[in-house]
């Protein structure tokens, strides 16, 4: 079996005395995508931040690529190759659309410190970002403040950011969030592509998309993963009809 | 060229042509005020690169200004005393060249400010502003308490500093100096602005945890930016101390800082010349309704309060329009 590319081994976190995450294990393999669904409040956020770095775990292991990653800072899993999108976009909105793909690039290149050329000259960094733009179809937009694009945009701009660090895998928190039938189908249809240049993570709440996209599907109630399977595996798992899909789904 | 390179062209243009008819018309005092207004630009340009691109509302940029001030005043004490500055382990003699004292300005500025930032950068928002002030008070009355350079008397310094191939004690040279200076800074931070470092600080001004998300440090990038940000005011305040001939604590007072802030303001935050619109406004005020009241700080809070209540981009945003995104 090939090694996972993100493996957790009993993460735990609480607040207070509210178990958000309940010494969850699940991993991710090359080349699948991989979702986490579960009711509102059932610790999605919380266990994609403790993946990214932003929250540390009470208890357990989290690797990437093989190394224990638990206790590191969020930019030190993204320079391995950890590419995190945000359920609320998170972008510089003041900033061109351009500018905010080559951040990315810039953060993949990893040479910051850099204080007289004009970034947008680079041309390396400038032709890693564009490349980006292109595939999510936002070239065109490359000039536009970020600030004027509509939220269907900034989703794939979010993307396009993922994109330029030649990530070696994808979390993604809700990226179908707002959009509309005809946007979240387009996405779906991009994100199927991608799996196979890196897999993907996916905390999503529109379930055509999960059971279109997901090779394997985790379910999270209060805190604990009370199924990981197939699409086909956890629709008929009645764990999971009750505690998620409703009792007569 | 863009409106806002125009309006920052004709506002350092005009610095130049106040200060060549000052000179041909013999009004010495008038070119003294343009190189005031210039070095207070040139630190309030040191205070914009950390309040307007990485949105570090300092409140104790009187500590570089201060710093560079006292870094002259020391050095030329020494000089004009023939005294060394130190003795052990090694000597060292004062001087009074002007490149020697701005390096050691600079680099003693820079040092301090990398400690404060360390310690400031940890805090965000009101309690930034709260501890840079607290910083400030303590060079302030340090300065106060130190016996051997003046106490709170100050140091005076009987002769301008010098400047290879130049005599510094014609306003016109000196201005030169100080408006030349001001325009290489205003270069430095403009190609900074657009550097990868630049688009890293707007970035992590604007959305920290993405910069985090693309594997770089949004921390680390501000307290660059700090650091660079007291060298470039205690430039000024090296100058301010050389065009006054002395220096005193009033330098580290948190009045100083917010001046400086009140240049930033008047001119525009985040916009290449505002502190030098700002500055200049400012000095220009101080001069005509400080003939007219001493209670001129009235006018010149009411004239703040109208700016920030009513233009938001300061004078050059209301000369240039809205601040545009670099393409």
């Amino acid at each position: 079996m090939t090694e996972p590319v993100i493996e957790l081994q009993g993460v735990s976190k609480s607040f207070g005395a509210l178990r958000v995450s309940d010494a969850i294990s699940l991993d991710l393999r090359p080349g699948e995508i991989h979702a986490i669904i579960g009711p509102n409040g059932a610790g999605k956020s919380t266990l994609i931040a403790q993946i990214c770095g932003t929250l540390a775990p009470d208890a357990g292991t989290i690797r990437l690529l093989g190394q224990d990653v638990t206790r590191l800072p969020a930019r030190a899993r993204a320079r391995m190759g950890l590419a995190r999108t945000f359920q609320i976009s998170a972008l510089a909105m003041e900033d061109t659309v351009l500018q905010n793909a080559v951040l990315g690039a810039l953060g993949q290149a990893g040479t910051p410190w850099r204080f007289f050329r004009p970034a947008l000259k680079d041309t390396a960094l400038r032709s890693a970002a564009e490349a980006a733009l292109e595939r999510v179809g936002l070239s065109d937009k490359a000039a536009t403040v970020t600030a004027e694009l509509s939220h269907g945009e900034r989703r794939q701009l979010e993307v396009a950011v993922a994109l330029t660090l030649k990530p070696r895998a994808f979390v993604m928190d809700e990226p179908m969030a707002g959009l509309g039938a005809e946007g979240s189908r387009t996405l779906t249809g991009f994100l199927d592509g991608l799996r196979s240049e890196a897999p993907i993570l996916l905390v999503e709440h529109d379930m055509d998309a999960v059971f279109a996209l997901a090779d394997r599907i985790s379910v999270l109630n209060y805190g604990q993963l009370i199924a990981t399977g197939t699409v086909d595996e956890i629709r008929a798992d009645p764990a999971v009809r009750t505690a998620y899909l409703g009792e007569d789904a | 060229m863009s409106r806002e390179g125009i309006v920052n062209a004709v506002l350092l243009v005009g610095f130049v042509a106040v200060a060549a008819w000052a000179h041909f018309a013999g009004e010495p005092f008038t070119i003294t005020l343009a190189t005031r207004a210039a070095i207070f630009a040139l630190a309030a340009v040191g205070l914009n690169f950390a309040l307007g691109l990485g949105g570090l509302v300092s409140l104790g940029h009187a500590v570089f200004f201060g710093i560079g001030g006292y870094a002259m005043g020391i050095l030329a004490f020494h000089a004009q005393n023939y005294t060394p500055l130190m003795e052990w382990p090694f000597a060292i003699p004062g001087t009074k060249v002007m490149p020697i004292i701005w390096l050691t300005a600079i680099v003693t500025a820079a040092l301090a400010a990398l400690v404060i930032g360390l310690l400031s950068l940890r805090t965000s928002g009101v309690y930034f502003i709260m501890i840079t002030l607290a910083f400030g008070q303590m060079f302030f009355y340090f300065a106060i308490s130190w016996s051997a350079y003046g106490g709170e008397d100050g140091l005076s310094i009987y002769i301008r500093n010098g400047f290879p191939g130049l005599n510094t004690l014609v306003p016109i040279q000196f201005f030169g100096i100080c408006f030349v200076l001001l325009c290489a800074v205003l270069w430095f931070v403009s190609r900074m602005e657009r550097s990868p470092f630049g688009l890293m600080l707007n970035a992590a001004r604007q959305v920290p945890h993405r910069v985090e998300t693309v594997g770089l440090d949004p921390q680390r990038a501000k307290l660059v930016a700090f650091v660079i940000s007291g060298a470039i005011t205690a430039l000024a305040g090296a100058l301010f101390a050389d065009l006054n001939r002395f220096v005193s604590p009033t330098m580290f007072s948190w009045q100083t800082s917010g001046e400086i802030m009140i240049f930033v303001i008047l001119g525009g935050v985040a916009r290449l010349c505002g502190p030098v619109a700002g500055a200049a406004l400012f000095v220009a005020l101080e001069h005509w309704l400080g003939d007219l009241s001493d209670y001129w700080h009235i006018y010149l809070g009411l004239l703040l309060l109208l700016i920030v209540l009513f233009l938001r981009g300061g004078i050059v945003g209301f000369l240039a329009g809205r601040a545009r995104a670099h393409d």
